[in-house]
Parts: C-alpha cells; structure tokens; sequence
C-alpha cells in the first residue's frame, strides 16, 4: 500500500448560498490515477477548485502530502507541487503559445531547465511548436486543449489535476492525451482526472469515484466501475 | 557587457519610442492641417478682417508662425497626461475598475516633489549650486515623490479597495471616490498645520526657466520667438524614460508577463502560481510612482500647486486613457498625446478664430466633445479591443 498523497475528508464547499460539494471524502494514493466522474454539476470541478485552492471550504479539510491546504492560497499550493488544468483551459488569450507555457512553471527560475521543459512539450505536441508565437486566444480549441495539458505539465507537478482534458478534441488527439497523461503517470506523477469520457478514463485509472449532487456515490477500482451497472448504465451508455 | 545586452529585448524598447514619435508627429500633423484649413477659409471674413486691423497680421500667417510653439507645448501637457493616464489604465487593465483617488495620488507627488525643492532651498542648497547639481536634486524630488506616492497607492489599495475585491463593482468606485476627498483634505490639513498655507510654488532654479530660442519670426509689427522651455524638454524627456521604462517591464520581463496574466485572467494566473495580490500591490506601485512623477513634472511646467492641483489633470488623464482604450498602455501613450494636443491647439486658436469671442478657458469643450464622439464611434476607445474579447 502506497502512501497517501492527497486527501479530502468531509468537504463542503459553498458558492455563495449554493450548498455544492457535500461531505466529499476522497484519497488519492502516491503513483495513482484517480478519476472522478459523474453528471453536469455533480460537484467534479468544484472539488478540483477546492483542491487548489480556489474556492476554500466551509467545513472539513484537505491535506496535501500531510499538510492542510484547505485555507492555502492557489499560488502557494501550486509551488508546493499540486498543478491544476482548470476546465475550460484558462489559455491567456493575449499571450503567445510560449509565454502561456513559460507561465506553466512560473516560479522556475533556470533558464536552461525552462527551455528544456518547452522543449518537451513541443515534442509531445508538435501542433504548438507551429504555433509557437500566436496569441493563445486565436488558437482552435482543440489548440487549446493541447496548450493548456502540455501547460500544467510545465510545472513538473508531484500531483496534477486535470479537469476534462479531452474536451473539444478530435477522436485521434483524444487517444494522444491519454497516452500522454499515462505515460506521465508511469513517471511518477500522480493524477486526478476529472472527465466526461468515463470509459476512456476507466480505462486508465486505477480507482475512481462517482460523484451525485456534491457526494461520493460510489468509490471503487477502476476494474470494478466498469463492471458496476450503475455506471455503465449512468455513465458508460450501456443500455 | 556583451552578455547582458544580449539578454536586453531592444525590440520592446523602440516599439514605444517609435510609437510616442508615431503619436506626436501624427497628431501634430493631423491638427495643422485643420487649422491651416480653418485660417484659409476665415481669412476672406470677418475674423480675418478683426484679426488684421489688431495685429497687422492674416489669420494664415498667425496660424503658421505660432504652429509649432503650440505643437511644443502640446507635446509637453500631452506626455503629463499620458504618464497620468498609465496609472489609470494600469490599474483598470488588472481589476476593471477605475481608481478615481489617482488625480490625488498625483497631487501628492506634486507636494512631495515640491516641498522637497522648497526645503532644499531653506537650507540655501538651491538655487546658488552648479547646474549639475541642479539636475541631481530635480532628479532626487522625482524620485521622492514617486516613492510617496506609490507607496501611498500600495496602502490605498489594501485598506480602500482590497477588502471590497468581492462587492459589486460601484462599491469600491464609491470608496475610491471617498479616498479621493480623504486625500485632498489630507494635504490640505497638513498644509495648512505645516506651512501656515496650501498654495506652493515651485523654487526656481537651474536653468529650468530658460528658453532655447530657434528662430525669430518678424509677425506685423511684433516679432515671435521660435523656442522652448528646457523645462518643457525635461517634462517631455523624463515622460518618455517612464513610458518606455514601463512598456519594457510590461512586455518584456517576467513579472510583467505575470501583470498581463493577472489582468488576462486572475484564477487561472493564481494556478500558474502567481501571487495575484502581490502583483495588484505591485500595479498600484507602478501606477503611483508614474503619477507621483507626473506630479512634480506637472508642477514644474506650471508652478503653482494647490490640495486640488490632481483634479482637472486627473480627469483629463483618465480622458486619455477611455480615448485610447482603457485597460491599453499603448492606448494611453496615444489619448495623453492626443488629448493635450488638441486642447493646446484649441487653447491657442479658438480666441482668433472666434474673434475673441471663445477664448482659451473653453478649449476643455474640445476635449471632451472629442472624447464624446469617439466614444460613441469606438465605444472602447481608438485602441481598445472589444470587450468580449477579454475572456
Ligand atoms: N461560480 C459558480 N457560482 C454558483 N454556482 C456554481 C458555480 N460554479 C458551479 N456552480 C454550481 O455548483 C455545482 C457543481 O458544479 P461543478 O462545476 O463542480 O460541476 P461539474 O461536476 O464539474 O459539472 P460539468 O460536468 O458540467 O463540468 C453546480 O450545481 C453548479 O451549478
Ligand atoms: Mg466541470
């Protein structure tokens, strides 16, 4: 049994009077792929913007490698080493391709070690290399898409979140991403994966948890979700 | 040596040098021909006519002898405003709102500046000092104001604005409007307690008040001097050093980046892992210093200070920045230029052309007719990006 490297216990997180995660209870283990699936407004960004920060939570914590994060300020939770691909993609649509990625490992200053790390993400995504200095904002979605995955990989993160990384792309680059994400697990970064696709994202987890309204439904090993007929039936669209 | 120019981004440092040239010369231009064209036409009328009997000249000629004084003179306002029009454009860029305590932060800097040169002075250090020095303690006055006021800004925003980052927008817009009165009467209090008075005057010296002389122009009876101010090219140098100054450390350094990733998209920079409110704090301190040393430059051209000195340059700059495009630097180096242009133009000519009828004192009817229009043709100003665009 492997260490635990984040942990969710009991969180409520509000949107103003909006009651929207519920007791969420969550753990992800070190050299995991976690999934979190579940229907439009279930609670799947909300949980990963309390991860990060972004939100902060009325009630209950969370931990980071056995801190508690749950009142930490984004920034300082980012440098700790916890990287979050918001839905959306939050691509900065005045920059250009470089300085989006640039500002993916803001807080490293060597300059070699930064080249380095662009040079990696052209060459898993060689689409951005072509568009190495058009503005972010003008980019395909599926563009995007790409910048904002190769983006959070900047970071080096011990932990990344991803939420609906394949959103917006082709059948072809949709396999591409989860290739990526998985071969970035075998090098040791753990993931949280928030997606639409829940097959594909089964497929490449280890566990996972079904959310409902702002709660855990069911937690278990990916094996076993995707023979749970819940899930196929809600989430897997075997009828 | 050779290593650190290379690391030196010269691209980021002419753009904005070309651009004020750009602006000045293009806007010069612009406002000549208007009023070569309205001197043509008046001179067959009674304006001509009024104008020959009084002083012996047409209106054609008196428009072109006087032409490039007022372009001068233009340029001088116009680059007080755009160094003022930054802090507002600045600070709009980042957080969507206007910071009307701005005029006050610089007519803080005005006093500062001032009042430093004023004590210098009790201590017989000015005027009787060589002209090297002189230029040291201006330099020194600038930068005293500018640390005061942008560290007055930094407060301003973590006491005024800070804790209504939630409210809706007009709330900290009544704070700011609030911290504005709060200001004035604060230097006036102190004023008062200090010096017994709240109107200073800026000490002369150096050769600040001396004139460089081109060209004389005999006009009718009298003769003009072609010339300028050397504080007018002091005012106009040290505006374009800040201008380009800030261009470079938006566009080309990592903290500016860091400023554009802010204003672009505040959550999304903070999982960059960028610490927004420390580069709010710093968008205030740039703001403020630029509007402290526009202070001084303000008070040097013109002389005479009061508590209330940051109200009409301050609504004129914020003029500048809506007419360029709020939210855009280059847009405010242009409204600033543009805008002091046209009001020195109107300043100079509406009295002759009206027959005195609408003298200097009504050349704010241009400005702000201008500002009017534009607004209504390109509703986010002459370089303004559509706002849907912001995303
Ligand atoms: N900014 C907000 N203000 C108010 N309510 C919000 C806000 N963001 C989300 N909510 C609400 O919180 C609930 C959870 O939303 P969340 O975005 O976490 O869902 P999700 O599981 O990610 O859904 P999706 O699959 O559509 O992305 C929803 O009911 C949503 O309406
Ligand atoms: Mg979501």
């Amino acid at each position: 049994m492997s260490k635990t490297i984040l942990k969710l216990d009991n969180v409520h997180s509000y949107y103003g009077r909006i009651h929207a995660l519920k007791g969420i209870s969550i753990e992800v283990n070190e050299g995991e792929i976690v999934t979190l699936i579940g229907a439009n407004g279930a609670g799947k960004s909300t949980t990963l913007r309390t991860i990060s920060g972004l939100i902060h939570p009325r009630q209950g914590s969370v931990t980071f490698e056995g801190q508690d994060i749950s009142h930490t300020e984004p920034h300082l939770i980012v440098q700790r080493g916890l990287g979050h691909v918001p839905e959306g993609r939050g691509i900065f649509p005045k920059l250009t391709v470089r300085e989006n990625l640039e500002l993916g490992a803001f807080n490293l200053n060597d300059k070699a070690e930064m080249e380095h790390r662009i040079e990696q993400a052209f060459s898993l995504f060689p689409r951005l290399k072509e568009r190495v200095t058009q503005k972010g904002g003008t980019l395909s979605g599926g563009e995007q898409q790409m910048l904002a995955t190769a983006r959070g990989m900047m970071l080096k993160p011990r932990v990344l979140m991803l939420d609906e990384p394949s959103m917006g792309l082709a059948p072809v680059l949709v396999e591409l991403i989860f290739d990526i994400i998985k071969t970035m697990n075998e090098q040791g970064t753990t993931i949280l994966l928030v997606e639409q696709n829940a097959l594909m994202a089964l497929s490449i987890a280890h566990r996972g948890y079904v959310l409902q309204t702002g709660q855990v439904v069911i937690s278990d090993t990916a094996e076993n979700l995707k023979k749970n007929e819940t899930v196929q039936h809600a989430y897997l669209g075997v009828e | 040596m050779k290593r650190f120019l290379e690391t030196i981004n010269v691209r980021e440092l002419l753009q904005p040098l070309a651009q004020m040239i750009l602006f000045s010369l293009g806007s010069g231009a612009v406002l000549s021909v208007i009023v070569i064209l309205l001197a043509l036409l008046l001179d067959q009328t009674a304006a001509g006519q009024f104008l020959l009997e009084r002083n012996k000249v047409t209106i054609l000629t008196y428009t072109l002898v006087n032409l490039p004084q007022v372009v001068l003179d233009g340029l001088t306002i116009g680059f007080v405003y755009a160094a003022i029009a930054l802090g507002y454009t600045m600070v709009y860029g980042v957080l969507e709102f206007i910071n009307f305590a701005h005029s006050e932060i610089f007519a803080v800097g005005a006093f500062v500046g001032v009042e430093f040169l004023i004590l210098l002075k009790s201590f017989e250090i000015i005027p009787a000092t060589s002209l090297f020095m002189s230029y040291l303690w201006l330099i020194a006055a600038i930068l005293a104001a500018m640390f005061v006021a942008g560290l007055l800004a930094v407060s301003v925003e973590r006491i005024a604005y800070r804790p209504l980052r939630g409210a809706p927008r007009l709330v900290p817009l009544i704070s700011a409007i609030g911290v504005s009165f709060f200001l004035q009467d604060a230097i006036r209090l102190i004023e008062s307690l200090t010096t017994g008075q709240f109107h200073r005057i800026i000490p002369s010296f150096g050769n600040f008040d001396e004139r460089l002389v081109f060209s004389k122009i005999a006009l009718g009876a009298s003769t003009i001097e072609l010339g300028i101010q050397v504080k007018s090219i002091i005012v106009i140098v040290a505006a374009m050093l800040m201008l380009i100054g800030l261009n470079y450390l938006v566009n080309a350094t990592k903290v500016g980046r860091a400023i554009r990733a802010v204003a672009q998209d505040r959550s999304t920079a903070s999982l960059m892992g960028i610490d927004v409110n420390r580069i709010i704090s710093l968008t205030f301190l740039i703001g403020g210093t630029l509007g402290g040393a526009a202070g001084v430059l303000y008070a040097l051209k013109f002389t005479r200070i009061d508590p209330f000195v940051g109200f009409f340059p301050g609504l004129k700059a914020f003029t500048a920045a809506v007419l360029g495009g709020i939210g855009n630097l280059t847009g405010a180096l242009l409204g600033g230029i543009v805008l002091g242009m046209l009001e020195t133009f109107a300043g100079a000519y509406m009295s002759a052309f009206t027959m005195g009828a609408a003298g200097a004192e009504y050349k704010d009817i241009f400005a702000f007719s201008i500002l009017i229009l534009v607004l209504i043709f390109r509703p986010h100003g002459l370089m303004g990006e559509n706002v849907t665009q912001k995303a």
